[in-house]
């Protein structure tokens, strides 16, 4: 982004940029729109970005200016943001360029969803947007704050916006990350009104923060008519965060997941993250101990080594060991690990098996207690193993009619 | 005035000719294609169809040698290349063959051309087996006469240039077993073979294991070498006799030349022999290995061919952890060999690496270590007029392409642009195998790969089984019985309009090329027969 006088800036070009394109608005006098461009696709689609930019020019009232856009295969949802981004640095105005929502875009999300894995997309890189859900995580991570460049900020809430629109994630649940509050606060217009599934704020250490992102979510519901829900993950980074964690888990209804984020809190608390994880130890407990408290799920931090698969099937085991129901990935190969560890294995299955049937004999027979053998079985265990079962069957490893198996 | 209508007419005739020289008497071949039947002057079959084309007559039969023609002691040296060039009656209009071993550090071929330029020859033709970008100098004598036209694969600048309308004959392209095919009937006369051998004995004996420049095998050569006029050998690894194992037999070989460098090892080893690390491409080979699976084309005992280059190895990669998890062996892999293959062979996971092309130095090591690693050539593989060939008998193989149209129709030669920009290689000779999958991404950037048409036809749909994308798969109808197999596989399975569809959905509906009506190029078909037309870019 720059800006002086009347020429602004958008997008990336250069060695390793894909999908994306770099566009210069320069606002004139006279002499109409001048428009060059530079495309590795100009010959299939030359015409079509040319008629895509005069056409939003148009819809911008702007009937003068000189327009630079080099092109490496941006997507129109691609174009379309880095367009907005450089006439909304040069002209007041209300109007926003919105492409049509497509149709696998406007499913909502359960509160209790499974949320084993979700793929950090850095939200100005439009190119590993677009075959992000291919990869089958449970959520994408539209990453508004860590991943994108402090001047970069502006541009990327463009990008993300129109993905939330344009991008089919494959049914993955669509999140976004904002910026720390308060900043993040003004993130919430580009995404709120867009069909955004669930919302990360990061860095969180108080309620009081949770209640500033909820009554500006709830504006901008009113002012657009949205009645469906939208999620809140806040993420514990600090050790303040780790001592308030209870608070900020309870802190409202529309809260379904606690993350933490070790990279940072390890740099609070004046340590260094290792593998094995001793000096996070507290931190993880505490989350996933104010989770469980308030009733939605505890999700741990990302593993950072995306080579080292092993060594992330080990953190995983740990993770599910110490109560975690998830955890973030920043490559889409770590997607399949994570399912597979975080996914009951078949002595927790067989276990689960036998405890959900118990009880379904036990309500069949009509008696109001449930046992295995010679132990009577509580009911919060019955509710662990149903979760088990549950599990298993929406990752294909159990039959959904194993009852009748059993039988 | 009589006198000037018959200058004018003259200077027509003149004009026919020069016109007529590059291609002429344009027809539409069975695939619908419209194909020149005179190409440089001399006349062309069209396209028929998949095995419809059966020439009859005798193989080609190069002049008798004699051996009182050869020094007894089996010293055929001579102090440089431009001598042997020169004494191998290097002149105007020659057929001048060399091959691609040494891939992108390639040494030799530039230094031929250079000598033919400082000698004042013209009109060549180069009949390489693969060009590459090391090869880019050679332009400036494409543009000055020097060489007439390449026919052989044009990589990179080299086909660009000849896209742009700028090479003087025409651009003939054939695959590897095509150009076994093109020698061996006598379509293509070598006047000067030129081989460059890693290793060599003053006799000509050569191969491709031993010295600085190892590159495995010479099997490319090998038709050049039985059929060429005269052949030279180019070695910086002069051996005494016997240069054992002779890949090419110095009884063919009539003069032999020590060189400093015959080419540069770093380079030799292709850039594209690692296992992939795109998240999207390794989804692609795991997809097509568990479709193989699926559609049960894996057993104890099958076989396979899957390419050097990233996806095909991650391919080959699934197929290994397959094999080992159910304690069954590959009868053989049809290879571009490297250390991936290597690693089954020595794991026990293969019995025989048919090896066409060696990409890295575990590759050369293996040749010479394991008995079960054998080093095959075009004729063996690929060859139109040999008694059948092995590419007809390999389970799965596994390419690439450019395009693909929603006639299962594919492209491996032009991009979507229409530029010249890659050669055939093996890729038509392995379509015959009993089941064709071309993993490829739906769209690259923003280019969708498959297309209502594709701009340059090189493989017919018939040949072509399953197309395997990131978003999903798609059988050729004639393949019912792998419809039936993994219709309740859980694969992603869909039409290959669907696929299509799908890619105009995220990308937007494709405009095509405008091209010229002017030919830069034929497209050859294993048989010899012209399948299409490469146009000149506007």
């Amino acid at each position: 982004m720059s800006n002086k006088n009347n020429i602004a800036t958008a997008g990336n070009k250069g060695a390793g940029v894909k999908s994306d394109c770099f566009v210069q608005l320069e606002l004139t006098k006279s002499g109409g729109i001048n428009l060059s461009l530079k495309s590795k696709v100009d010959v299939m689609y030359g015409n079509s970005i040319k008629k895509q930019v005069r056409e939003m020019l148009a819809f911008f009232g702007i009937e003068n200016a000189k327009i630079e856009i080099v092109d490496t295969g941006a997507l129109p949802f691609v174009i379309a943001a880095r367009v907005e981004a450089v006439v909304r640095q040069l002209i007041r105005t209300d109007k926003e360029y919105l492409l049509n929502v497509i149709p696998e875009n406007t499913f909502l999300t359960k509160k209790d969803r499974f949320r084993f894995s979700r793929l950090y997309l850095p939200g100005n890189t439009p190119k590993l947007m677009i075959n992000a859900g291919i990869h089958m995580p449970n959520g994408v991570i539209l990453d508004l704050e860590d991943a994108v460049a402090h001047n970069k900020k502006y541009e990327a809430r463009f990008v993300v916006r129109n993905a939330l629109r344009a991008v089919n994630f494959y049914g993955a649940e669509r999140m976004v990350r904002i910026n720390q509050i308060p900043n993040g606060l003004e993130d919430l217009d580009f995404i709120v009104p867009h069909n955004v599934n669930l919302i990360l704020v990061p860095k969180c250490e108080s309620a009081e923060q949770i209640r500033l992102v909820n009554e500006r979510i709830d504006i901008i519901k009113k002012e657009k008519g949205i009645s469906s829900n939208i999620w809140l993950m806040p993420i514990i980074e600090s050790a303040l965060g780790v001592l308030k964690a209870f608070e900020i888990a309870s802190a409202a209804g529309n809260i379904v997941s606690l993350a933490i984020g070790l990279e940072d809190y390890t740099a609070d608390i004046g340590t260094k993250r290792t593998n094995e994880g001793s000096e996070s130890f507290f931190a993880r407990s505490m989350v996933v101990t104010a989770a469980r408290a308030a009733g939605i799920q505890p999700i741990d931090s990302v593993f950072s080594d995306v080579s080292d698969m092993e060594a992330l099937k080990q953190n995983v085991l740990k993770s599910k060991a110490l109560g975690f129901d998830g955890m973030g990935c920043i490559h889409p190969r770590q997607i399949e690990v994570i399912h597979n560890y975080f996914a009951p294995d078949e002595a927790e299955i067989e276990r689960a098996k036998k405890i959900v049937n118990a009880f379904y004999s036990a309500e069949e027979k009509g008696l109001g207690v449930v046992s295995l053998g010679s132990k009577m079985i509580d009911a919060p265990v019955v509710k662990r193993a149903q979760k088990s079962i549950n599990l298993a069957i929406s990752l294909d490893i159990l039959d959904k009619n194993w009852r009748e198996k059993m039988q | 005035m009589p006198f000037l209508n018959n200058s004018q007419d003259i200077g027509l005739v003149f004009l026919k000719i020069e016109i007529m020289k590059k291609y002429d008497k344009i027809v539409k071949n069975a695939a619908g294609r419209d194909v020149p039947t005179i190409i440089n002057g001399e006349e062309h079959i069209p396209y028929k169809g998949v095995g419809k084309h059966i020439p009859t007559g005798n193989r080609y039969a190069p002049p008798l040698s004699s051996c009182a023609n050869y020094p007894a002691d089996g010293n055929k040296t001579i102090p440089s290349l431009k001598e042997a060039l020169i004494k191998a009656g290097l002149k105007d209009g020659m057929t001048i063959s060399t091959h691609h071993h040494f891939r992108n550090g390639d040494l030799i071929a530039n230094q031929i051309f250079d000598i033919a330029h400082e000698l004042g020859v013209k009109n060549l033709r180069w009949y390489p087996s693969a060009s590459f970008p090391c090869q880019e100098g050679l332009i400036k004598y494409l543009e000055d006469g020097t060489i007439n036209r390449i026919e052989g694969s044009m990589n990179g600048p080299l086909g660009k240039f000849a896209s742009e309308g700028k090479m003087k004959g025409l651009g003939v392209l054939r695959s590897h077993g095509g150009r076994y095919q093109a020698v061996q009937d006598g379509e293509v006369i070598i006047d000067i073979a030129i081989i460059a051998a890693p290793t060599a004995d003053p006799f000509g004996n050569a191969n491709g294991v031993y010295g600085p420049a190892a590159c495995g095998l010479l099997g490319f050569a090998l038709a050049d070498s039985q059929y060429a006029h005269k052949v030279i050998v180019v070695t910086d690894n002069l051996v005494s006799f016997p240069a054992i194992p002779w890949q090419i037999h110095g009884n063919y070989v009539d003069y032999v030349v020590e060189v400093e460098k015959v080419g540069l090892p770093e380079k030799i080893i292709s850039g594209t022999t690692r296992i992939t690390k795109s998240p999207d491409r390794l989804l692609i080979a795991e997809m097509t290995a568990k479709f193989c699976d699926d559609a049960g084309l894996i057993y104890d005992g099958f076989s396979y061919q899957a390419g050097a280059g990233g996806t095909a190895l991650s391919i080959g990669n699934y197929f290994a952890d397959i094999l080992r998890d159910r304690e069954w062996k590959a009868k053989f892999i049809r290879a571009g060999s490297n250390e991936y293959p290597v690693k089954m062979l020595e794991e026990g996971l293969v019995d025989y690496i048919l090896d066409g092309q060696t990409f890295d130095l575990e590759g050369v090591r293996s040749m010479c270590e394991n008995p079960g690693h054998v080093n095959t050539s075009p004729f063996t593989s690929y060859n139109y007029h040999g008694n059948g060939n092995f590419a007809s008998m390999v389970d799965i193989v596994v390419l690439g392409a450019t395009e693909v149209d929603i006639n299962f129709n594919a492209n491996v030669v032009t991009h979507s642009d229409g530029y010249l920009l890659h050669g055939i290689g093996g890729w038509q000779n392995c379509l015959f195998a009993k089941t064709t999958i071309l993993p490829i991404p739906l769209f690259r950037d923003r280019m969708p790969v498959i297309l209502d048409e594709v701009t340059t036809l090189c493989g017919p749909g018939e040949l072509i089984d399953v197309i395997v994308t990131e978003r999903g798969i798609a059988i050729n109808p004639r393949r019912t019985d792998l419809i039936e197999k993994v219709k309740d596989s859980g694969l992603p399975i869909k039409t290959i309009e669907e696929l299509k569809e799908e890619a105009e959905r995220i990308c937007g509906v494709p405009e095509k090329p405008v091209l010229s009506d002017e030919l830069i190029a034929v497209i050859k078909w294993v048989d010899g027969t012209v399948i299409d037309s490469v146009r000149k870019v506007i």
